[in-house]
């Protein structure tokens, strides 16, 4: 038998191991933040100086829609979302109420198959369109283990595809049923109000292709602009407003059923 | 399906794989604190039990990680999860309590096996020998003062892991307590059910594989042992009942905009594993363990009755993190409709894998109790019936 090594030796050696262990890991969680850090101030400063004249505000007007489904199929041609999977980063739900007080709520495929229904009785119907509230106070970004979703200085939450695990505690979190698993990418995916398209001057798709005008977009940094003339003159109400998410999309003609 | 689910909600999102995380990390939990029941408290009772739950513990830990890892979209990004965690995330913390509680584990079985490791070494040849001689580390000191050092390094490692266990699975309750999105699951209770129901499955698990261990191996089960299990989990099953009744009372009496949808869940969508777990799970076990501690009842019978409590207690617990998981993402955020969960066979955290993941810890479990036997010296062997 070699050299009896005693346990002291041995404890002091565990010690030793067990310190650079957490030395190195100390250290590796802390190499990725100064790096991201570095570029980040370049990418900041860019972004900073667009963020700063850009503040977006979104309003549907529930009166207008006509449950078209047009902009639920923009979207998803915009947006690679796959077309015969039940996902959507926006949908039309239709509310039938009748006159005993029962309300008939539905959105088949999201809004792409709206067919004639007959309901007894019915008394009041219309439609309304749903797509991510890019809350003030967003649930879903707190949860994301990795940050992978995020807030961007303009208010708008985004998913970054390339950090996303796929956890889908995001999906989870939000109190909208606005996120979900993107069926090929496998990574969390929801609307971005075309952040792509209203980055570059342009309307988010949905808005694009709505016959009606129900959907309303603008930077609310424009002068004259048509959101926050609707805004400062109308009623407006949010979706869900006691759970403190502080949706940015407004909504006009809202009713008490509307879930 | 009834009444109206939001279009992106027809899928549920978290699948059995995800019921398995929480259920497997609470045998983790209860197993441990079975073996510290000991080794801190001093139950002497529970002396036939403790190597052997620790062992176990290490066995469901090591399979912990596998039903979270398999279940992501992207797992070859698992360890980011380590590298860039967001701090805000309750999910982010899962890979660094889990390292320490391995790490917290690992070293405990180290110290508590190391003196039958240097024996081992000394008594076999050739691979053998060279292998234990590894597992030793090369502390092969056991002398008196050295092993009375390695016991009050396992008191330690115990007094440690006590609130490294709460911690593991009480998190684990928070990460589904904390989602206000989510009616069934949001409430502050939530960790501290997670952690009760842990302790109990934990506990009953234990009595089960202490009760098959001793079948294998033709030894006697040891009454006083039995008998504080017995204790233990019926005293744990009846807190951890208590705060559930308590929350779906709480659910029923506020009765809050969701409460109409709950209650269907309960009542029409998932009846069956609803009734497993109340009944099956907790009412039935808390009378069948008071009727098993009672002196005038035959010892066989006695032995009988806890271990079919214990069964039925595991499967029970299995049945409550199923409706917790899955029944709460049932209910549509609308809150006017249930989605419907349809389990597949093999594809999509199917039943297969989901039944092979939870006999993989009982697996390795063998192939550890081989490694390193957790029996002791002096058990009774089975003479004739008693
Ligand atoms: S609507 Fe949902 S996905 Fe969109 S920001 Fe709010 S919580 Fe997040
Ligand atoms: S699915 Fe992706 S974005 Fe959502 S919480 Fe998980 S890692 Fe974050």
């Amino acid at each position: 038998m070699g050299k009896q090594i005693t346990r002291r030796d041995f404890l002091k050696a565990g010690g030793q191991i067990l310190a650079g262990g957490i030395f190195f890991s100390a250290v590796s969680m802390v190499i990725p933040r100064v790096a991201g850090s570095a570029d980040g101030d370049i990418v900041n400063s860019k972004w900073q100086q667009t963020w700063a004249k850009q503040t977006w505000g979104f309003v549907v007007d529930t009166e207008k829609c006509i449950g078209c489904g047009m902009c639920v199929k923009a979207c998803k041609e915009e947006n690679g979302v796959p077309m015969d999977e039940e996902v959507f980063r926006t949908w039309v739900e239709r509310y039938v109420m009748a006159a005993g007080g029962q309300t008939h709520i539905d959105s088949p495929n999201g809004g792409l198959d709206f067919n004639a229904i007959t309901i007894d009785n019915a008394k009041k119907s219309f439609f309304v369109p749903k797509l991510c509230n890019q809350c003030d106070n967003p649930p879903c970004t707190k949860v994301c283990p990795v940050g992978a979703t995020y807030k961007t200085g303009d208010g708008v939450v985004l998913v970054d595809g390339e950090r996303c695990i796929g956890c889908r505690y995001c999906i989870q979190a939000c109190p909208y049923g606005a996120r979900f698993l993107h069926p090929q990418k496998k990574t969390a995916d929801k609307c971005t109000w075309c952040y792509h398209r209203i980055t570059k001057g342009l309307l988010p798709a949905c808005v694009q292709v709505c016959p009606t005008g129900a959907r309303i977009f603008a930077n609310l940094q424009t002068p004259g602009n048509p959101v926050s003339r609707l805004l400062e003159t109308k009623r407006v109400d949010v979706l869900k407003p006691a759970l403190g998410t502080e949706p940015m999309v407004y909504y006009m003609g809202l009713d008490k059923v509307v879930v | 399906m009834t009444g109206y689910v939001y279009p992106n909600e027809i899928e549920v999102n978290w699948g059995l794989f995800i019921v398995l995380y929480p259920y497997i990390t609470g045998l983790v939990a209860g197993a441990f604190i079975v073996s510290s029941l000991y080794h801190v408290f001093g139950k002497e009772d529970l002396k036939p039990v403790s190597r052997l739950s620790l062992v176990s513990a290490l066995a469901y830990l090591m399979v912990a990680p596998l039903p979270l890892l398999l279940h992501l979209g992207q797992p070859l990004r698992a360890f980011n999860i380590l590298w860039t965690p967001n701090p805000n995330s309750a999910m982010a913390g899962f890979g660094y309590i889990y390292s320490f509680y391995m790490i917290v584990v690992l070293l405990e079985v180290w110290f508590i096996f190391r003196e039958d490791l240097v024996h081992y070494a000394d008594n076999s040849t050739g691979v053998t020998r060279f292998g234990y001689r590894m597992l030793t580390l090369g502390a092969r000191d056991i002398s008196p003062p050295t092993l009375a050092m390695d016991h009050k390094i396992v008191t330690v490692l115990a007094m440690i892991g006590i609130p490294s266990a709460a911690f593991l699975h009480g998190y684990v309750g928070f990460i589904f307590g904390a989602i206000k999105a989510n009616a069934l699951w949001s409430t502050p209770l939530q960790p501290v059910i997670f952690l009760m129901s842990a302790v109990v499955s934990g506990i009953a698990l234990q009595i089960l594989i202490y009760a098959a261990a001793c079948k294998f191996r033709k030894r006697r089960i040891d009454m006083a042992c039995l008998k504080t299990l017995n204790k233990f989990l019926w005293a744990f099953l009846i807190v951890d009942v208590l705060l559930e009744e308590l929350d779906l009372l709480q659910k029923a009496y506020e009765a809050r905009e969701a409460w109409p949808a709950i209650h269907t869940l309960f009542e029409e969508a998932i009846p069956l594993t609803h009734f497993t777990q109340i009944w099956i799970g907790a009412f039935i076990p808390i009378v069948l363990l008071i009727i098993a501690r009672w002196d005038r009842v035959s010892n066989a019978a006695q032995r009988l009755l806890t271990i079919m409590s214990s069964a039925m207690v595991v499967i029970g617990v299995f049945a409550m993190r199923f409706n917790v998981v899955i029944g709460g993402q049932m209910i549509s955020k609308s809150n006017v409709g249930l989605t419907s969960f349809q389990a597949h066979l093999v594809a999509d955290e199917g039943i297969i894998p989901t039944v092979g993941i939870l006999v993989l810890p009982l697996i390795i479990l063998v192939v550890l109790i081989r490694i390193l036997p957790p029996w002791l010296e002096g058990e009774a062997a089975m003479t004739g019936d008693h």
